[in-house]
């Protein structure tokens, strides 16, 4: 589905269905140099048992058009308007590492109009080392590789988000490319990285939400490793969240890697009411 | 430098897409001969028939001994998946059933493997999918031949019988700039040679038949896809590929592209291909081809040393009229092979007795450590005189215009000592140039 946000091209995948007003929600917000096609086990599942689904190409990455954000408030922003031009009262939001924290800075913003948030392989604070910084716009393939190799925690994927037969580490790569090349304009995996390490509002905006709040993390996860998340599980405890941690045998591709799991696990928290 | 989080290709050539089995402990792949997975669910069932969640429903659409040859030759060759098909020949099909139907066109190498050319130039056109071959070396060739109905660029990546050597960065540019992907027959090389898809092909395929399983015990074959061609962009711009990027009635109304935006086409390729052609291979051949990847690189070195042993030894012989082989500085593919292909060209080549179709006979009856047969790749050398087997009922003219002689010999060198195939070779010749005189 197209929809025009921020008078700029949006697409979002919807499971085939359109949106039905009646539906509840989910928005899922993907991390740096992927699209929506990331989450497709978990979208195509959701669309497909009651749900409307929004998972959305940020702006500037692949079919969407716009200026790619350059922060995580930018892209709150974005978020907040485009629920606003589908018309959707209320939403569930779903991100995964940099989406994570597009998803928590949304929700302090949005308030009641978001139902639930679920931080998939977040951090908080999401420091990207200077070294990959630095690569992500000097040698972006070198890059790539660095990211995809830190990201997988196994040579063999059970059947995975393209179904039997695909090997996650490739598709990762080739995905990777494919967005990175989408934006002629902007290095869309340096401004993403940039904007993950420059986040400073992930205390604040845990604070400030009023939904539940769901954390999936992967126990091999090196780019944003369980521990990295424990400031805003504290958090999250501290201001009185209803929370739930979920650590998986898993890297940094969860959705990919453990499909089945993370969708029962997302499945079972968008339940709760 | 590769490691464990970045293995290196003998690594993934053991460890991709396999681990312990995780219900009885098995180490080894196990054989999973079954035609059918039973469902958790109701719910469960209706999850994978659509999509919504990956596992395995019927074992021609895809089953777990598959899967691992699948991730395994796609981790190898740097692609985002694979799919097992019955043989090389079922991989060509699916590949150009699932791009195209009646209207479309191909251009093709001329170099290619008889059956390739049988599918292409006959059968495919009965179909209504028109083929145009053009010579592998020639570049303007490639690019006059396309049209707007082509949807598919075709060439192995070092040609039969000549061994001419496919310009995969120079052909691709062409295919990209044109909105047409890139199809390579990678059987000769494997990924230990070549890697077709780093190099700018979009989709790769083996017969599995041959190097990959490399035992002389199976039939199969395998598409990899590279994920870098991208459909959803040229259908915008040309109104090719609606068949992975718009809407298909035939499965749930899917456009393959949204769905995965670089995976379409091995979605399409499975959930049509598969499903409706059924050409595919069998678990406990997918079983014996992973046996022969695990010691693919292994192999591959020595092939390729016994390869360069031969070579030099026939081209010191003087009743070798002509030895067809890339490693030397004669063959008109030698520079593009060093670029391209810098640990060898291929184990199989051809080369010229300076005699008639009868000394071609005598050599080839009096080999005792090859074999006489229509197959390469094996582990075992191996040898066939077209002339009086696969091309006998040519004329001398239209054998000279595929490159081959009254004394062309094909060789497929394997893992013997080279010393005893050099042996075996000598008394042959020495045989042949007698039963001339």
């Amino acid at each position: 589905m197209e929809l025009l946000v921020n008078n700029a091209k949006t697409y979002c995948y919807t499971g085939g269905k359109p949106f039905d007003a009646a539906k509840p929600t989910v928005v899922f917000i993907h991390g740096v140099l992927n699209d929506h096609s990331v989450w497709i086990l978990q979208s195509r599942y959701l669309a497909n048992h009651g749900y409307n689904v929004l998972a959305v190409d940020l702006p500037g990455h692949c079919r969407s058009a716009g200026e790619a954000p350059a922060t995580v408030e930018e892209a709150a922003d974005f978020i907040a308007a485009l629920l606003d031009a589908a018309g959707a009262d209320k939403a569930a939001l779903v991100g995964h590492s940099w989406g994570s924290l597009i998803a928590l800075e949304a929700a302090s913003r949005l308030k009641e109009r978001v139902t639930h948030l679920v931080l998939v392989g977040t951090a908080y604070p999401m420091k990207v080392s200077p070294v990959l910084i630095e690569t992500s716009l000097n040698d972006p393939m070198k890059a790539l590789n660095m990211i995809n190799v830190f990201s997988r925690s196994t040579l063999a994927a059970p059947p995975s988000a393209l179904g039997p037969g695909t090997w996650v580490f490739g598709a990762g790569m080739a995905l990777g490319k494919r967005v990175l090349a989408s934006n002629t304009a902007v290095n869309v995996f340096h401004r993403g990285f940039v904007a993950c390490d420059r986040y400073a509002h992930g205390e604040q905006a845990m604070a400030a939400i009023t939904c539940p709040v769901l954390m999936l993390l992967g126990a091999q996860d090196q780019m944003t490793q369980p521990r990295a998340a424990q400031p805003l599980i504290a958090q999250a405890k501290a201001t009185g969240k209803r929370l739930q941690v979920v650590t998986l045998p898993v890297g940094h591709h969860q959705m990919t890697e453990t499909p089945d799991e993370t969708l029962f696990a997302i499945r079972d928290f968008l339940k709760l009411s | 430098m590769s490691g464990y989080a970045d293995p290196g290709f003998d690594t993934l050539a053991l460890h991709a897409g396999a681990a312990p089995d995780p219900t009885t402990g098995a180490r080894a792949v196990p054989i999973h001969l079954t035609t059918s997975f039973v469902f958790e669910s109701s719910e469960h069932a209706q999850s994978l028939f659509n999509l919504e969640r990956a596992g395995h429903v019927y074992s021609r659409i895809s089953n777990p001994t598959n899967a691992v040859l699948e991730q395994r030759v796609a981790a190898l060759e740097g692609g985002i998946g694979a799919i097992t098909t019955a043989s090389g020949q079922a991989a060509l099909h699916l590949s150009v059933a699932t791009l195209m139907g009646a209207g479309s066109h191909i251009v093709a190498s001329t170099a290619l493997y008889g059956g390739s050319q049988n599918l292409l130039h006959y059968t495919m056109r009965r179909f209504g999918i028109e083929t145009t071959f053009v010579k592998p070396g020639d570049i303007d060739g490639w690019k006059a031949a396309i049209r707007p109905t082509t949807k598919l660029l075709f060439g192995e990546t070092v040609g039969n019988p000549g061994l001419d050597v496919l310009d995969i960065p120079t052909v691709s540019t062409i295919a990209h700039e044109a909105g047409v992907p890139l199809l390579v027959d990678s059987t000769l090389t494997s990924p230990w040679l070549m890697k077709p898809l780093e190099l700018g092909a979009d989709l790769v395929y083996h017969s599995a038949t041959k190097f990959l399983s490399g035992h002389g015990t199976v039939i199969g074959g395998i598409v990899v896809d590279g994920g870098s061609f991208d459909w959803a962009s040229a259908y915008a711009k040309t109104g090719r590929f609606e068949e992975l990027a718009a809407p298909y009635e035939g499965f749930h109304n899917m456009n393959f592209s949204e769905e995965s935006t670089v995976g379409a086409f091995l979605l399409r390729a499975r959930r049509e291909g598969l499903r409706d052609f059924g050409a595919c291979m069998s678990p406990h051949s997918a079983w014996l081809i992973l046996q022969g990847v695990e010691t693919l690189g292994l192999r591959m070195e020595r092939h390729m040393r016994n390869t360069e042993k031969v070579v030099q030894f026939l081209a010191s012989q003087p009743f070798v009229a002509r030895v067809g082989h890339p490693m030397l500085e004669s063959h008109p593919s030698h520079a593009l092979a060093q670029k391209l292909l810098p640990r060898g060209a291929g184990s199989v080549f051809s080369f010229d007795l300076k005699g008639n179709r009868d000394q071609g006979k005598k050599f080839i009856e009096t080999l005792k450590v090859f074999s006489h047969l229509a197959n390469v790749g094996d582990c075992r050398s191996l040898v066939i005189h077209p002339a009086s087997t696969t091309h006998f009922r040519m004329t001398d003219e239209a054998l000279a215009a595929g490159g081959i002689t009254q004394g062309t010999i094909r060789l497929s060198i394997g893992l013997e000592d080279a010393d005893d195939l050099i042996d075996d070779l000598k008394r042959a010749l020495k045989a042949a140039e007698k039963a001339g005189a």
